[in-house]
């Protein structure tokens, strides 16, 4: 790599623990209003995997373009998103990011550089590299980063796509959230392959797995990556081993696997581990981390405050918005 | 006038493009090497390999990448060699190009064009000669350019490359090396507007693609019979002129519809459908389609030329409205 990523400061630290409160507060509530029937369309949350869209989407600037997939509050949140706005849309609010057109699995926030959450499987793994080559082909040094689960390593659209971005050496990262799990299988009845490093071993790929459950590992091992490519090198993949802690979607019984030990999940939980390593260190004291979490328990219930008394959409937005013009 | 081709006429609007707007660019199989019809050729030597990107055989990938670049500000000219190749392009013109202005909540646009090719009649068989575009006019969020005419075709691809919409521009392979007459300075064409290529008082025919030629050879020998036809070709299909064709039908009172596509489910059923809705009282006799048999294209000479609907169908279909 280029070179050395400056050390993290307290700041950064404190960073990082209120982003992860917020994306893992607010996804919590969701899942309540997804029960009360008061968000729609098809739910997936990612409690338990806060630390990469964090550890990821934290370095980047308004300008880097960013893919998600079905499971995308965390990413877009982390990379800008106004909570209250993703929140309208879940609600298929006016005031949403999509003006309620879009939802869940389809939020879009150009301002911040969220390009787009896509509903099928892998389908956003190439758009990231055409947001890479139109960076270059413009002379500019933004890079695209697409976050996917290991579910869409099987599609075409990966391999596809793999093979593209290195024979072309585009600026863009690939992360993987490995959660071990594609929708509701486990990745060893879907491919012989266990890590994904492994299956783009051949393309010459600059590769690296991290314990995804480690924010600060995925931020070193990301801004690396994401120096020597804003330096024009890529393409990258980074592979975060992770847990899902809910179903696949809100109200999936999630009976193809055995919940987690409570103790077990103190130890994995990567809130809890910045809180224990942000207090070792120095970074931040109890009483910061006790205050990142109420902030964000402040800032959910104002969205939530904000997405309820937003208008639903106006039905001429439908024909209005099925062309551009 | 002047004399040209509809492949060079798509040529030069490429180059046309390229050179006025550097955020235009050409990706495919084969690009830099002119592709298998020669559409692309030179555009390498002037405009390099940046622009004139070659591909590897990634259908799916490369039109996710051309969307990506769209979204970020360039204006991709993507070319799916054969139509037949568009099935593994699909899941992203469908699900991410189509949709992604609508679903952004008009945040994103998509300045895309696809081009492609379909057509039979050069003994390609069943996966390299199909006209596929009623799948395509079935999107909402996709426009559908089907140009005949050299004359018309680098004007449509102009303003296909200008459109803020993902457009699928469908070439027909057999009319690529016909001598035409074309203007010495192509006329802009906006997307949306039909072309009357013929006047008649006695029946309207609307044809797409090759049969728009086919339906003037039948409209010259309904005129030695004293029928008088009146030939349109839409030239876009979404968005489509209904009112020149309805216009048309109030006068002529008939109407024949004619593709090369599989007659079922094909886009005459639309026209069809949509010209009885709006001028039901001005028809007189029930509306003709011409297209091809519910089968696959059939490879041997003979099959295939019998397969293939031309000028004997749209002058047995005209016929069929004026009994």
């Amino acid at each position: 790599m280029t070179k050395e990523r400056s050390p993290l400061d307290a700041s950064e630290a404190l960073g990082l623990l209120r982003t992860m409160w917020r994306i893992r507060l607010f996804e919590q509530r969701v899942g309540e209003l997804k029960r009360a029937d008061e968000v729609h369309g098809l739910i997936h949350l990612s409690v338990g995997q806060e630390a990469v869209a964090a550890g990821v989407c934290m370095q980047l600037r308004d300008d880097d373009a960013v893919y998600s997939g079905h499971r995308a509050h965390g990413h877009a949140i982390a990379k800008g998103a106004p909570l209250e706005r993703v929140l309208a849309e879940l609600m298929g609010r006016a005031d949403g990011l999509c003006r309620g057109l879009g939802g869940s699995m389809h939020l879009v926030d150009v301002e911040h550089g969220f390009m787009g959450a896509t509903g099928v499987v892998g389908g956003n793994v190439p758009m990231a590299l055409g947001s890479a080559l139109a960076a270059r082909l413009a002379g500019a040094d933004q890079v695209a980063v697409v976050f996917f689960g290991d579910g869409a390593v099987q599609t075409g659209h990966f391999a596809e796509s793999v093979n593209l971005a290195t024979l072309w050496a585009l600026p863009v990262i690939l992360v993987c959230e490995n959660n071990g799990f594609a929708e509701f299988t486990p990745r060893s009845a879907h491919t012989k392959v266990e890590r994904v490093s492994d299956l783009v071993a051949p393309y010459e790929l600059t590769r690296e797995t991290v314990d995804g459950n480690d924010v600060l590992a995925v931020r070193d091992t990301f801004g690396r990556f994401l120096d020597a490519a804003r330096g024009g090198l890529g393409p990258f993949l980074l592979e975060c081993l992770t847990y899902r802690l809910r179903g696949h979607y809100e109200g999936d019984p999630a009976e193809y696997r055995e919940a987690i030990a409570a103790a077990d999940w103190q130890e994995k939980d990567p809130i809890l581990r910045l809180e224990r390593r942000g207090v070792a260190e120095g970074w931040f004291g109890e009483e910061d981390a006790a205050a990142a979490g109420r902030e964000a328990q402040q800032a959910v219930e104002e969205a939530v405050r904000f997405a309820r008394e937003s208008p639903y959409t106006d039905p001429s937005v439908v024909e209005e918005l099925t062309y551009a013009t | 006038m002047t004399q040209t081709t509809y492949l060079k006429q798509i040529t030069a609007a490429l180059f046309d493009a390229m050179r006025a707007d550097e955020r235009v660019f050409v990706i495919g199989e084969d690009v830099a090497e002119g592709g298998p019809y020669t559409a692309t050729a030179g555009l390498v030597e002037e405009f390099g390999t940046e622009r004139v990107i070659n591909t590897p055989i990634s259908e799916a990938a490369i039109c996710g990448v051309a969307i990506g670049a769209a979204q970020s500000g360039r204006r991709p000219v993507l070319e799916i060699m054969f139509i037949d190749f568009i099935s593994l392009a699909l899941d992203q013109l469908v699900n991410q190009a189509a949709k992604a202005h609508f679903m952004s909540g008009g945040q994103l646009t998509v300045p895309l064009v696809l081009r492609t090719q379909g057509g039979a009649g050069q003994r390609g068989g069943a996966q390299h000669s199909q006209s596929l575009e009623s799948w395509l006019t079935h999107i909402p969020g996709l426009k559908v350019v089907m140009p005949s005419r050299a004359a018309d075709i680098h004007g449509l691809l102009a303003s296909s490359i200008a459109d803020p919409n993902p457009v699928v521009f469908v070439e027909n392979k057999t009319l690529y090396f016909r001598r035409e007459e074309v203007p010495e300075n192509p006329e802009p064409v906006p997307i949306g507007r039909a072309r009357t290529l013929r006047d008649g008082g006695d029946v309207t025919i609307v044809a797409l693609s090759r049969l728009v030629g086919e339906a003037l050879a039948a409209a010259d020998r309904l005129a030695e019979e004293g029928v008088e036809a009146e030939v349109i070709d839409p030239r876009t299909l979404v968005p489509l002129d209904l009112e020149a064709v309805v216009g048309s039908v109030r006068r002529t009172n008939r109407l024949v519809v004619a593709h090369e596509a599989v007659e079922h489910g094909g886009f005459g059923a639309e026209i069809a459908a949509a010209v009885q809705a709006a001028a039901f009282d001005h028809l007189d006799a029930p509306i003709e389609r011409v297209g091809a048999p519910f089968t696959p294209v059939p490879l041997s000479p003979t099959l295939e030329d019998a397969y293939l609907p031309g000028a004997d169908e749209v002058y047995a279909a005209a016929r069929a409205t004026l009994r």
